[in-house]
């Protein structure tokens, strides 16, 4: 086991290595630069721009510029975010929070009503509510999200004025209340989606089990259907569903970018949209990290616990 | 107060602004200009009351006004701190932290430019209670120009020299050579806190570009990044204002939603990038807004790169002026909403040259004076003279719509007059770099402030020293040159009472009309929205930022 682990954290950090490799590369490759922006500001000069990305550093050979990264990286200094000047884990600590909260609840509303739904239409399979349930998932996949937002918010905030029309809490409030209210429509939004996406897996997934010999065996030794359904059913159903949240989680906190722009919540996908549109490559690099590190990690914790849970599995 | 407001609307382009109403149907203008006038009669609050939410597409992130920065950060700039002296929206200097703006006139610029003297005033307090003092001012003027430091402008602050601190209450300095422009770069130059950033090592990240401190009307509170800043009244300000106990910039990056948001109430004023003009009509109808629009400094042009084979021929930028359409491009793709223009200079400039030849749109006369000028079209309709063809590229950026419909729209046009455009489109970050600078283009359509401030100096825009492709430093990106260019540019430079100066101006305004190196399309004009009740709004062509003076903002009392 312990092998195993080192194992498999040794091929993560050498996957970090390439990924930061490629990922700087392209980023200082693509043309233009961090400054361009800049070059319709009344009064700007080569001369000025020049000197300033002399004083970034920006003007040093492609290798140099990477290995100072990389080996302020080591020591533990993420760089300084080229648009306010702080400190890069300080910027993706902020919004990292915010996405938190938005993509938590969110969770918990599509997994819980998604997981009811799913077991619900594989146990009474072809019944009304397994159509209305799958029709449902398929309009719910279809309908952009930005659209939907945008619909939202004109039925609940313009027409009935029932909710605020984005932001995540009003400015000088903030109190629990304010943050609960803000969060009803973006977090609805964004379940929606992911309840249509775990209600077919769940559904797909407790077909499979319930079909398989020791269910029936347990029905034939006289096993109430309901205790059949919780002890022998969704238990096994569920163990799919570890790798799949495992896959789920670096999307989940990587943020949700349409949800923040229509709802304007501060997460991680605007971050990440506004540091690429500004070329402030320490961020977009920080951010980049940030979601492989979620992703190794993720990945190895739905594997650990499936393990745990499945002794069917031995990690070698 | 009820002076500036007469001022801003209705005093300096009177003409333009009854051309432009004729456009934009006068209901438009009119109804906002006698609201506005209104209002000034009702008094702001004795002490601050309430608070303004301002919502910005962009988010402002750079706090320290010295470092490189978007509009928006601007926005907090004007806020939080003071320059010696602003400017009004007729491009005239008001003293902020001087007593008096210093000219020839009172001494405080010797008559050949060279010594300047600054009276500061007295007792005004930072935001942290330490007195601010020349020794600040001091402070400012070496921090731009310090070799670490990664300042966003040096231009003009190079140029001086021994700088003295007569007194807490007075500075002066010497300039290298007269340079008029120089008031005008010191009106954006806001005066930062020398006891805070001395003892910085890297002032680049000291603490205090998250968390500014200055002499302005409101004083930082806190930055929630990627969401909004809040600052609050200080109630030591000096000059008028403020009247609103917290201003709060509120970050919202779709226009959609921020004119949503407008709507519903969420923010009571739309800041950068404003109402977009196809809300418009909808957005001057809603109930408890006010709708103005406004002209901005900036302009749109076809600008040509003039060492290419197809634009040498003056002849050819002259007929394709006359084939370009300005009329419909501005009816049908920007609802009518912006000012057509014959000059780089903003027409409610005091240096503004109103006498331009206008612009006829005439295919004909475009013809004659290709066919005079000896290009005569090819075999495929395309004209040629000498081995060249008339064919070139055109670019912006990528993804703008109304401008790549202009460009479908003028190319059409062209092709009327046998001159093939192609269209080259480029993500921004690729046409602003080097394609742009160092003139790799054949031909680009883009928006240009060519002024800083209200200072009619175009000399990083127009000299020959100024062209990056050819080794200058500047942004002529044109590669235009012209010796009679250059000569008033510097002749202008040197002269510092506007009266004097205009001339050099206004010609050089008549050369450019005459010589084309970009065709001039139309002065921008952007929609904002108020809530009703907002007082103090008043639109400035010489800054970038609608909060300039929100120091004086107030709500009026029902």
């Amino acid at each position: 086991m312990t092998r195993y682990l080192l194992n498999r954290l040794g091929q993560s950090l050498v996957l970090l290595v390439l990924v930061s490799m490629i990922g700087f590369a392209v980023l200082n490759l693509a043309p233009g630069g961090p400054l361009s922006q800049f070059a319709l500001t009344p009064g700007m000069t080569q001369a000025d721009l020049d000197r300033i990305s002399a004083q970034m550093g920006l003007d040093r050979p492609l290798v140099v510029q990477y290995a100072d990264w990389f080996w302020r990286l080591l020591r533990g200094d993420w760089g300084r975010s080229f648009r306010d000047s702080r400190p890069v884990l300080d910027v993706i600590g902020g919004h990292f929070a915010a996405t938190l909260l938005l993509m938590g609840t969110a969770t918990v509303i599509s997994v819980t009503i998604g997981t009811w739904v799913g077991i619900k239409g594989a146990t009474k399979r072809y019944s009304i509510f397994d159509y209305a349930a799958t029709v449902g998932a398929m309009v719910a996949l279809s309908i952009p999200t930005f659209w939907f937002g945008l619909v939202a918010i004109y039925i609940f905030s313009l027409k009935l004025g029932w909710l605020p029309a984005g932001n995540m809490y009003t400015i000088g409030n903030g109190s629990f209340l304010d943050y609960a209210i803000h969060l009803i429509m973006p977090a609805m939004v964004l379940a929606l989606v992911d309840v249509a996406v775990w209600s077919r897996y769940m559904r797909t997934a407790t077909l499979d089990v319930i079909n398989q010999d020791f269910v029936r065996t347990a029905r034939a030794k006289g096993m109430t259907p309901r205790r059949v359904l919780m002890k022998h059913v969704v238990g096994n159903a569920l163990l799919p569903m570890i790798t799949l949240a495992g896959l789920q989680v670096p999307t989940l906190l990587g943020g949700a970018l349409v949800t923040e722009t229509v709802f304007t919540w501060p997460g991680m996908g605007r971050l990440f949209l506004d540091s690429l549109g500004y070329q402030d490559y320490p961020v977009v690099m920080g951010l980049l990290m940030f979601s492989a590190i979620l992703v190794l990690l993720s990945n190895l914790a739905a594997d650990l616990l499936t393990a745990f849970v499945d002794p069917r599995i031995r990690l070698t | 107060m009820s002076d500036k407001h007469r001022n801003a609307i209705l005093h300096p382009n009177r003409r333009q602004a009854l051309a432009m109403m004729g456009m934009v149907g006068a209901t438009g203008l009119v109804m906002p200009a006698i609201l506005g006038r209104d209002k000034a009669h009702a008094a702001p609050p004795s002490a601050p009351k309430g608070q303004v939410i301002i919502g910005f597409s962009q988010e402002p992130t750079v706090f320290n006004p010295h470092m490189l920065h978007i509009e928006v950060d601007e926005g907090i700039h004007f806020s939080v701190f003071d320059p010696l002296f602003n400017v009004d929206p007729e491009g005239k200097f008001t003293p902020a932290l001087a007593v008096e703006v210093p000219t020839v006139e009172n001494g405080g610029i010797s008559a050949d430019g060279l010594n300047w003297k600054v009276k500061l005033r007295d007792g005004v307090k930072w935001h942290d209670g330490k007195p601010f003092t020349a020794d600040d001012v001091k402070f400012t003027l070496d921090l731009v120009v310090d070799k670490d430091f990664r300042s966003a402008r040096r231009a003009g602050h190079d140029q001086v020299r021994d700088i003295k601190v007569v007194s807490p209450t007075e500075i002066t300095w010497r300039m290298e050579k007269p340079y008029a422009p120089y008031a005008s770069i010191l009106a954006a130059t806001f005066i930062v806190p020398k006891h805070i950033l001395e003892p910085e090592k890297d002032r680049n990240t000291a603490p205090f570009n998250n968390a500014p401190v200055g002499t302005g009307p409101f004083k930082w509170v806190e930055r929630v990044a990627g969401d909004h800043i809040e600052l609050a009244a200080n109630a030591d300000y000096y000059g008028d204002g403020p009247y609103l106990e917290r201003v709060i910039y509120k970050y919202i990056p779709d226009l959609t939603v921020l004119y949503t948001q407008f709507k519903t109430g969420d923010i009571d004023v739309t800041g950068l990038q404003w109402i977009t003009p196809d809300h418009y009509d909808e957005a001057k109808a809603l109930e408890g807004k006010t709708v103005q629009v406004v002209p901005g400094g900036t302009v749109e042009s076809v600008t040509f790169n003039m060492e290419k084979p197809q634009f040498k021929d003056r002849a050819v930028r002259q007929a394709l002026y006359h084939a370009l359409d300005k009329t419909t491009i501005i009816d049908a793709l920007y609802y009518g909403l912006p000012a057509p223009t014959e000059t780089y200079m903003p027409q409610q400039s005091f240096y503004f040259n109103p006498d331009l030849p206008k612009h006829e749109f005439d295919i004909e006369k475009a013809k004659k004076i290709l066919d005079d000028a000896g290009w005569k079209p090819g075999e495929d309709g395309i004209r040629a003279k000498d081995g060249v063809r008339l064919s070139f590229s055109n670019s912006t950026t990528a993804g703008n719509h109304i401008r790549e419909q202009v460009q479908q729209f003028m190319q059409q046009s062209f092709k009327d007059i046998g001159v093939e455009m192609t269209i080259s489109n480029l993500p921004p970050a690729v046409m602003w770099g080097e394609y742009w600078m160092q003139s790799k283009f054949d031909s680009v359509v883009v928006g240009l402030d060519f002024l800083t401030g209200p200072d009619p100096d175009t000399s990083d825009y127009f000299l020959t020293s100024s062209i990056n492709a050819k080794g200058g430093a500047g942004q002529n990106t044109w590669q235009y040159s012209n010796p009679e260019v250059d000569k008033l540019l510097a002749e202008g430079g040197q002269v510092f009472v506007p009266e004097e100066r205009k001339k050099a101006y206004l010609k050089i305004q008549e050369i450019m009309r005459d010589d084309l190196p970009f065709l001039p399309i139309f002065q921008y004009a952007t929609i904002r929205g108020r809530k009703k009740g907002m007082t103090g709004f008043t639109p400035n062509v010489n800054n970038r930022i609608d909060s300039w003076n929100v120091g004086t903002w107030y709500w009026e009392q029902a």
